[in-house]
């Protein structure tokens, strides 16, 4: 079945997209992230252009984070003053990266910029989550302990704050900062950035488990929300039918992913995600690298039209 | 001022014999709307050239050079150039008020009709449509060889907006003629303008206009209106409906 998309403008299959959706919604479930790493490139990939894809993949993920973060929230797994400081930083690098994202569309190299941030990003934390996952399995294989958790020299900064939920004695001014790197490179690359924070949050900031994940999914809601804002008034991108198909499919998906996550061990769900990570990375680097069959782009400019 | 006179007089003396003969057209839908599930169609334009005494007798053998114009818009055309080993959007030019869709169709080639400066003048197909390109602070058209012309016009060919077809045109009778105009799924909305010119042996002889209007209608043109006009509204109701999605879906596959 055809649906006209209207801000896209153009034609796609409502099944194909509702299919994407479900797709990506198992493997954010499967892994507890977002997934908006790969539904953007999935839907730059049937032909929506790189800023439409970029702004209305932000209210799907708003929407399946959304419903996480409910049921986290019923589980007393978040942590409300560690997201409320998170919130601080991130809000302030979704505006700075809606402006940029902005701005670079009017210099005509956001498509490259997109690509760009995709291949750096997805390569490094790919890789990263791979080699841990390794290690991890291989740990796991000779019976070996994990190595113990020390303090680094971040919990040497000053402002120090306690965090009652998560149990932590932390200083405010990292937690801002990685809120501000979240919020930017969210609102550029329409990814809520879940699959970066979480690993920050474990490794650097030495939050626990049990809080981790739902305090991210809260910065990603609001900060994507926010982006959905941002993008709708200043750029007029957000298509609002594709999201909502995008939406229904993802937080289905999603369901079933929870299911196929809990059959697989840590080590081998971390190794599996920092694969797919980094395939999506390679993928945008090859795509920079190669001659694109078409040297030219066409794009409509000013008021009219 | 005599010789201006002068000049003023022979035109006029060739504009009347040039409405010797008088051109009568319809296309099949004034207004064409484009629904949810619009995925192209073709529009038919039929016309006729109608004789009068003044006409000369040996003028039998009419071409007809039909040109659609979608609603105008200002467009960039970008190059890529390899630059530290990946390619990146590096020159560019600026295609002022070009038409959005651009059809031409005759009844045999373009160039087998008149002649090169009266192609070039009445703007017969696509190498002689004016594009104004903005080079450098001029306005002005180029050469049709022109690298970015050229990607432009192929560019918007590939996706169906801009075509050129010498054989689309057919005579039913020496004096009734049709032809199709096809509008992709992805069509412009706005006012189309059509330009039916008529030519016999090489001549200019006359031309007429009409018009057709694309319209969106239903829930998505009010989508996109919204998503244009009430930007804060609009950016409000998406997150409101993300909201609603996640929260159902939380209630809908809550496991306890």
């Amino acid at each position: 079945m055809q649906l006209y998309l209207p801000i896209a403008d153009l034609p796609v299959n409502v099944f194909l997209v509702l299919a994407m959706g479900a797709a990506v919604g198992f493997v954010s479930g499967m892994f507890g992230i977002g997934g908006g790493f790969l539904m953007t490139p999935l839907l730059i990939f049937i032909g929506i252009t790189p800023a439409v894809a970029v702004a209305s993949v932000a209210s799907h993920i708003a929407a399946s984070s959304f419903s996480g973060a409910l049921s986290y929230w019923r589980r007393r797994a978040i942590d409300p003053a560690l997201a409320g400081v998170l919130l601080c930083g991130g809000v302030t690098g979704t505006a700075l990266g809606v402006w940029t994202f902005t701005q670079l569309r009017a210099l005509g190299q956001l498509d490259l910029m997109i690509a760009l941030s995709y291949v750096v990003l997805l390569t490094t934390v790919g890789s990263l989550m791979f080699s841990e996952g390794l290690r991890a399995l291989l740990r796991t294989r000779r019976g070996a302990l994990p190595p113990r958790r020390t303090h680094n020299w971040i919990h040497g900064l000053p402002l120090k704050m306690r965090f009652k939920r998560s149990k932590i004695y932390l200083s405010v001014i990292p937690v801002v900062i990685v809120g501000i790197m979240i919020g930017f490179i969210g609102a550029i690359m329409g990814i809520g950035g879940g699959f970066i924070l979480v690993p920050i949050m474990i490794y650097l900031l030495r939050v626990p488990t049990s809080t981790v994940i739902g305090t991210s999914m809260v910065l990603t809601l609001v900060t994507m929300l926010f982006a959905t804002m941002l993008h709708a008034v200043t750029n007029h991108l957000v298509d609002a039918v594709l999201a909502l198909i995008l939406m229904v499919g993802g937080v289905t998906g999603a369901q079933f992913g929870v299911r196929a996550g809990q059959k697989i061990r840590g080590e081998q769900l971390r190794l599996l995600l920092g694969l797919l990570i980094l395939s999506v990375g390679i993928r945008f680097a090859v795509e920079l690298v190669i001659q694109p069959s078409d040297l030219f782009t066409i794009r409509e400019f000013g008021a009219s039209g | 001022m005599m010789r201006g006179a002068l000049a003023l007089l022979l035109v006029l003396l060739l504009g009347s014999a040039a409405r010797a003969e008088r051109l009568i057209v319809s296309v099949s839908n004034h207004r064409v709307t484009v629904t949810p599930n619009y995925s192209g169609e073709e529009l038919v334009l039929f016309g006729s050239v109608e004789k009068d005494a003044t006409t000369p007798a040996d003028r039998t053998a009419y071409d007809l050079v039909v040109t659609v114009m979608g609603p105008r818009a200002d467009m960039v055309t970008r190059r890529k150039e390899r630059t530290f080993g990946i390619w990146i959007n590096t020159d560019y030019r600026q295609f002022l008020q070009v038409p959005s869709y651009l059809a031409l169709f005759a009844n045999r080639p373009f160039d087998a009709i008149t002649s090169p400066e009266i192609a070039r003048r009445q703007q017969v197909g696509l190498n002689n449509v004016l594009l104004t390109q903005r080079v450098s602070g001029d306005f002005a058209d180029v050469v049709p060889n022109d690298v970015f012309r050229s990607a432009f016009i192929r560019l918007r060919t590939q996706r169906g907006l801009y075509r050129e077809d010498g054989s689309a045109v057919t005579f039913l009778t020496p004096t009734l003629f049709r032809t199709g105009i096809p509008l992709p799924a992805e069509v412009p909305i706005g006012t189309y303008e059509v330009e039916i010119r008529l030519f016999a042996n090489g001549a200019f002889i006359g031309k007429t206009e009409t018009a057709f209007e694309i319209v969106k209608v239903g829930f998505e043109q009010f989508v996109a209106t919204t998503a244009r006009q009430n930007g804060l509204i609009y950016g409000l109701v998406t997150a409101a409906m993300a909201l609603m999605t996640g929260w159902m879906a939380s209630i809908v596959f809550r496991k306890d």
